[in-house]
């Protein structure tokens, strides 16, 4: 949909010209995916200041209260890191399909349903040692997400169903799927007022990652991350995705399998989702309940358009948000302020993004072809 | 006269809930059907039915009115139009993208704008009894029409004739249609667009006054179930026909109905298979009529999920 400012033939030229200019044209073109994002998270945070002034509140008690109440204190960081680990996995399920161009939105029903899987296979596999029955679990979710969003993508592929409409419908259906079942065929009896299936069992679960106090899915997010970035970024399936994601008919044209590109990247995206479900489940909930529909798949929506769709960038911006999100207890005690300020401020800092992405190529100073041609009309 | 009408109790309270469930998805989709057909597709209108929900609870509650209160939910219905509708007139900015940001600041200032009406009570809007013929107590709450559905009624029969027959509706279609076209018949692409999305936010506003106004009737953080984000679907199920919107309303009601209606009988199971059966019903829908190689029948050739 949008056109590639193509680097001029002059760039070509200058950057042969000489490696200092080179270098410095790649830290330019590399400081504007920082640069913009970052300019715009600050217009975001000015206007909420503004808008915190105008309620007779002050932004710099705000500050210092999402400080101490997300990094101020070892209690506060193991809240924030707790936080930001699912959001590690939804974040992927958003930014690997964007690779090809495709905004799915969908993450919360793999989580749902991750979950769901896991707890399911664990309780008739009880006999077996507990490394075993953790490794299905985890095998179910990944199987159970992947095939979710996976089924997007191939609706998109083959049927040229847009993957935004159906991801929210199968995420739709995927909710009440799970409600239905939790509360329906597969309630334990014995959950009384908090519907869920049976439990996976003590020995099942994974404890705390020793000296930190947060559960193993931060490390398995952050690895996710890396991983994606590789794939991304180093290998040929994740060039042929981005040529895809930028022109279809050139990458068909180029002989690239588009349509499995595709599913694939959507079913490792819905994989990833279904991670923190699984996860939620064998390191916090140890059963499967409604609390699996958290929101962690919507705001993971903004992780990764905060992170431009980089893997890389996923973790700090997860972190962050993870952050925002375990101080809002605080600022709600201590500021008589709604638990809603926070999702405010993620509404304004969404929009001043996707605003600043207007912005981008609009700055000489980011764009080396631009500076070899007013060289070049100078002499 | 027996109180016990046994199963007939399900389809009563079938149409009933259709017609009392479906305000909210008829009024959010006629809105989205005005945007989408000048080419813009606005998926934050979640926000602004919850927003206008709160508007309009808010403004009853304060001056006593609720016909004001549906003023002020349209107005600020308008204003989240207009912001979404300039955003994405900037270039490489993604209507879509914007939608999600849109839905979560509308959900965010509404609940944070509408915390202390959680629990002041404010005057409903006016209903009127179709059921007076009947001494069925059933009958009489099932044909209890609020004044609103019957104006959205009205107004899908408007904007189905407006589309084909006046000079307006044909401007928005060129526009949605080719974008091109409309810039060399001389007009400004980029103002219908805007305008288009606040026709859709007003409408959108006013189907949140609905559901504080009369039902539910109150106004909380839990009051929209996604209806704004069925209502985005609904509009592909309705291909773009605002005729159709109606009788999709009515389904999509009926279908969030069934569920309550067969727990009354005792069929207790299943509740929430009912619930999702219109995304079933529209996701079937999406998958027989699409295909690769060319754009869904009805839909507006500038719409991003067409092409």
């Amino acid at each position: 949909m949008v056109a590639e400012t193509a680097p001029s033939v002059v760039t070509a030229a200058a950057t042969r010209a000489a490696p200092a200019i080179r270098a410095l044209a790649w830290l330019a073109r590399r400081a504007e995916a920082v640069a913009i994002p970052l300019g715009a998270v600050l217009v975001g945070l000015a206007l909420f200041g503004l808008f915190l002034l105008t309620l007779g509140k002050s932004p710099a008690a705000l500050v210092d209260l999402v400080w101490r109440g997300g990094f101020g204190s070892a209690f506060a960081w193991q809240n924030s890191l707790q936080r930001a680990a699912p959001l590690l996995f939804a974040g992927l399920c958003v930014a690997l399909p964007a690779r090809l161009g495709l905004v799915v939105i969908g993450g919360e029903g793999a989580i749902v349903l991750g979950g769901l899987a896991a707890a399911v296979v664990a309780p008739p596999l009880s006999g077996l040692p507990a490394p075993l029955v953790v490794a299905a679990m985890a095998l179910a979710a990944l199987l159970a997400g992947a095939a979710w969003i996976g089924a997007v993508g191939a609706l998109k592929a083959y049927r040229g169903v847009d993957a935004t409409i159906a991801s929210l419908l199968m995420s739709s259906i995927a909710i009440a799927l799970a409600n239905h079942l939790i509360e329906g065929p597969l309630r334990d009896p014995a959950s009384l007022n908090k519907p869920s299936t049976l439990p996976v069992g003590e020995a099942n679960m994974l404890g705390a990652m020793p000296g930190i106090g947060v559960h193993w899915g931060l490390s398995a997010g952050l690895l996710a991350c890396l991983a994606a970035w590789l794939l991304v970024e180093r290998t040929t399936l994740g060039f042929s995705a981005r040529i895809a994601g930028g022109n279809v008919r050139a990458a068909q044209i180029q002989g690239l399998p588009v349509r499995r590109l595709i599913v694939g990247f959507t079913a490792l995206g819905g994989a990833c989702a279904a991670l923190a479900g699984f996860f939620e489940v064998v390191a916090v909930q140890g059963n499967a309940n409604a609390t699996l529909a958290a929101g962690y798949g919507f705001t993971g929506i903004l992780v990764a358009f905060l992170a431009r769709h980089n893997p890389l960038a996923i973790p700090p911006v997860a972190l962050a948000l993870g952050g925002l999100e375990a101080s809002s207890g605080l600022i709600q005690r201590r500021m008589q302020l709604p638990d809603a300020t926070i999702l405010v401020l993620e509404g304004l800092l969404f929009l001043c993004l996707l605003i600043g992405e207007t912005a981008y190529g609009r700055f000489k100073i980011f764009s080396p072809h631009l500076w070899a041609s007013r060289k070049a009309s100078a002499t | 006269m027996s109180q016990d009408l046994g199963l007939w109790t399900v389809p009563l309270a079938v149409i009933g809930g259709a017609i009392r469930v479906s305000t909210p998805f008829l009024f959010v989709s006629l809105g989205e059907t005005i945007t989408e057909r000048a080419g813009r597709i606005n998926l934050g209108l979640e926000g602004t039915l919850v927003f206008g929900a709160m508007a309009a609870y808010a403004t009853a509650v304060l001056t006593g009115s609720a016909w004001t209160g549906v003023a002020a939910a349209g107005l600020a219905g308008a204003g989240f139009g207009l912001v979404h509708g300039v955003i994405c007139s900037l270039p490489r900015v993604n209507d879509v993208a914007v939608g999600i940001a849109l839905m979560l600041f509308g959900l965010g200032l509404a609940f944070f704008l509408g915390k202390p009406f959680i629990q002041p009570s404010a005057p409903p809007l006016p209903a009127i009894p179709f059921g007076f013929w009947s001494d069925l107590p059933q009958v009489q709450a099932a044909l209890r029409v609020n004044v609103l559905f019957l104006v959205g009624a009205a107004l899908s029969v408007v904007l189905w004739w407006a589309f084909r027959h006046t000079r307006a509706g044909l401007v928005v279609r060129a526009v949605g249609d080719s974008a091109e076209a409309a810039r060399a018949m001389g007009y400004s692409v980029t103002r219908v667009r805007v305008l288009a999305t606040m026709a859709g936010g007003v409408l959108a506003g006013i189907g949140g006054a609905y559901l504080s106004l009369y039902y539910p009737g109150s106004w909380n953080e839990g009051i929209s179930s996604g209806q704004g984000l069925m209502a985005v679907a609904l509009v592909i199920f309705a291909r773009w026909n605002p005729l159709a919107c109606f009788g999709a309303a009515l389904l999509f009601g009926g279908a969030g109905a069934l569920g309550p209606a067969l727990q009354s009988v005792g069929v207790s199971s299943g509740y929430y298979l009912f619930y999702a059966a219109p995304y079933v019903l529209t996701l079937a829908l999406l998958v027989a009529t699409s295909s690769p190689d060319r754009a869904l029948a009805g839909a507006p050739g500038e719409l991003g999920l067409s092409r």
